[in-house]
């Protein structure tokens, strides 16, 4: 019997797998009787917290928000940069993305926390608000990722931009609006429905990129489950914790992606093939799912 | 409240200028990279006249009217509105191209109407045209709706004032262009090929606009395929060719008894 290339091919990667698989499982069934398994651990991380998970939440929370924006305003600084008539500063917006798109974030956060700290080129202090204490080591991490962030929306940004039609520019500045105010008023809001959907992605990595930030020992969500495994009652539980982890940040990126789906709603104003009033539904927006394009307005009149 | 029955220009209040000369240019020169497109075109358009521009493709009509609102920069030559020098100040005899701020100013006082609309799809037809009224000329927003709703009306878009660019037909667009240009009192009218969107159906209404706003006195420049129309509504006929002006006169003139060579193929094969 001769089976294509293709066929035995797969069969025997199916072979090899089917072997690894039972390696894995036979080691892991051994170790599974050493295991206290506690699923109280895990259920009371989710249902009755320590204060501490709490806290990281926020904490993650706060600096994905905050570095998301900061980003965001860094990336549409970056998109007039990079589409600017004046070549120096296109020059510069792109140096910017070049660089910290091409360097690793945590090489940038090493860099911007522990190099500029000893160098004492800027050492971060921590802030007081009253009696709230804003660390050093999160404004920095703030920072690396604002700044990382700014360099992939820059492009995001400018991709937005350039998807609209140079006619609506012409118009706008026909009618007497300066540059500003046609990019501002004509071009910007409408690149935004272009924008929404890769920025939805960012912001979704960002809510976990956070956790890089245990390198500056940021006790963000998952160096507080770090933290938790490591000592204390609940320690030596990595499955049950770090489980509980994972959902945590599952809940944060499922509430954005609720989000995301209203401004998307909001911003398909006018918009041929927007979907009609009521949007898709969670289900399919969580699936990635379309739906038929059936629904689409007709587009009356010569286009 | 302004008054339905009232001309188009008379809605808005019509334009401040005065000038008797409203575009006057000379000796305009423009080429992109090595293809020169305008060759030395002067032309020059008094208040109230309405003149179309045609040739065939090619031939630098579209660029010539870019120019006139600084869409195009010129390579030479200078083009005039109102007695002001568009997009250049003059410095001891030099042209510099002026600030951004002042070109803009210069683009109230010049309504253009696009082949393709170019309607903003994001804003309704009412806030289309009173966008422009509001954010550069700083009318109050009441003030704008009342005038904005006024000039949808009197343009036959009652039932559309606030419906979306895609929910309009082509020939509603264009007719929203116009209202949108108009809104800004502009002194004068410049239309690129307003009808070589739409499906045949729609060119009447969108023609029944623009000679309403000719009868009325608005300063038009066409560019226009449409001679029928051309025969009806122009003081003045342009023949333009290779990025040049090869013959002028009036629509009797033109059709009737073309001197050019180039003038007559180009009449001959149009109509």
């Amino acid at each position: 019997m001769s089976l294509p290339d293709d066929a035995r091919r797969a069969t025997t990667l199916g072979g090899l797998l089917l072997v690894l698989v039972l390696v894995v499982g036979c080691a892991g069934s051994r170790r599974a009787t050493a295991y206290q398994w506690d699923p109280s651990i895990f259920f009371e991380s989710l249902f009755a917290p320590d204060p501490r998970i709490i806290r990281g939440v926020l904490l993650t929370v706060a600096i994905a928000v905050t570095s998301q924006i900061i980003g965001v305003v860094l990336g549409i600084l970056g998109a007039l940069g990079r589409v600017s008539r004046v070549r120096l500063i296109r020059w510069l917006a792109s140096g910017y993305v070049w660089v910290f798109r091409g360097t690793p974030l945590l090489v940038q956060l090493m860099i911007i926390y522990y190099g500029l700290l000893n160098t004492n080129i800027l050492r971060w202090e921590d802030i007081f608000i009253g009696d709230f204490r804003i660390e050093a080591a999160v404004q920095a991490g703030i920072f690396a990722l604002g700044v990382n962030e700014g360099a992939y929306m820059t492009e995001i940004v400018r991709a937005g931009i350039i998807a609209i039609d140079p006619g609506q520019m012409e118009a706008a500045r026909s009618l007497g609006m300066t540059y500003g105010k046609a990019m501002r008023r004509i071009v910007l809001p409408q690149a935004a429905r272009v924008i929404v959907p890769p920025l939805g992605n960012e912001f979704n990595n960002m809510l976990k990129t956070t956790s890089l930030l245990t390198i500056l020992s940021v006790q963000e969500l998952f160096v507080t489950f770090q933290i938790l495994n490591a000592n204390g009652p609940l320690s030596f539980h990595p499955f049950e914790l770090f489980l509980a982890c994972a959902i945590w940040f599952l809940m944060l990126t499922t509430i954005w992606s609720i989000i995301q789906a209203q401004i998307e709603k909001r911003l398909a104003r006018g918009v041929p093939g927007a979907p009609p009033p009521g949007g898709p539904g969670l289900a399919s927006r969580l699936l990635g799912l379309r739906r038929p394009s059936a629904d689409i307005a007709p587009v009356t009149g010569a286009r | 409240m302004v008054e339905v029955g009232a001309h188009l220009i008379d809605v808005v209040g019509g334009s401040e200028e005065t000038a008797e000369v409203v575009v006057s240019a000379i000796g305009v020169h423009k080429s992109f990279g090595q293809l020169a497109v305008l060759k030395g075109v002067s032309l020059e358009v008094k208040r109230r006249e309405v003149v179309f521009i045609c040739g065939p493709s090619g031939s630098g009509k579209t660029t010539f009217l870019r120019c006139i609102n600084h869409l195009e920069k010129v390579d030479s030559g200078t083009i005039r509105v109102n007695g002001h020098l568009i997009g250049y100040r003059e410095e001891d005899g030099r042209l510099v191209e002026d600030r951004e701020a002042a070109i803009a100013r210069q683009r109230r006082e010049i309504g253009f109407v696009f082949q393709r609309f170019n309607l903003f799809p994001h804003k309704t037809a009412l806030e289309n045209v009173i966008e422009a009224p509001i954010q550069v000329r700083g009318q109050r927003p009441s003030e704008a709706r009342d005038i904005g709703r006024t000039l949808l009306i009197r343009v036959g878009l009652e039932h559309k004032i606030d419906a979306f660019p895609m929910q309009l037909s082509g020939g509603q667009q264009q007719r929203v262009a116009i209202a949108r240009a108009l809104a800004m009192r502009p002194s004068l009218m410049l239309f690129d090929e307003p009808t070589s969107a739409l499906d045949p159906e729609m060119i009447g209404e969108v023609l029944a606009v623009m000679k309403e706003l000719a009868l009325e006195g608005m300063t038009m420049i066409v560019v226009s395929h449409e001679m029928g129309f051309a025969r009806e509504a122009a003081d003045r006929m342009v023949m333009m060719d290779d990025g040049q002006i090869v013959e002028e006169g009036t629509p009797e003139h033109f059709f009737t008894e073309p001197t050019h060579e180039r003038t007559k193929a180009f009449l001959s094969k149009i109509l």
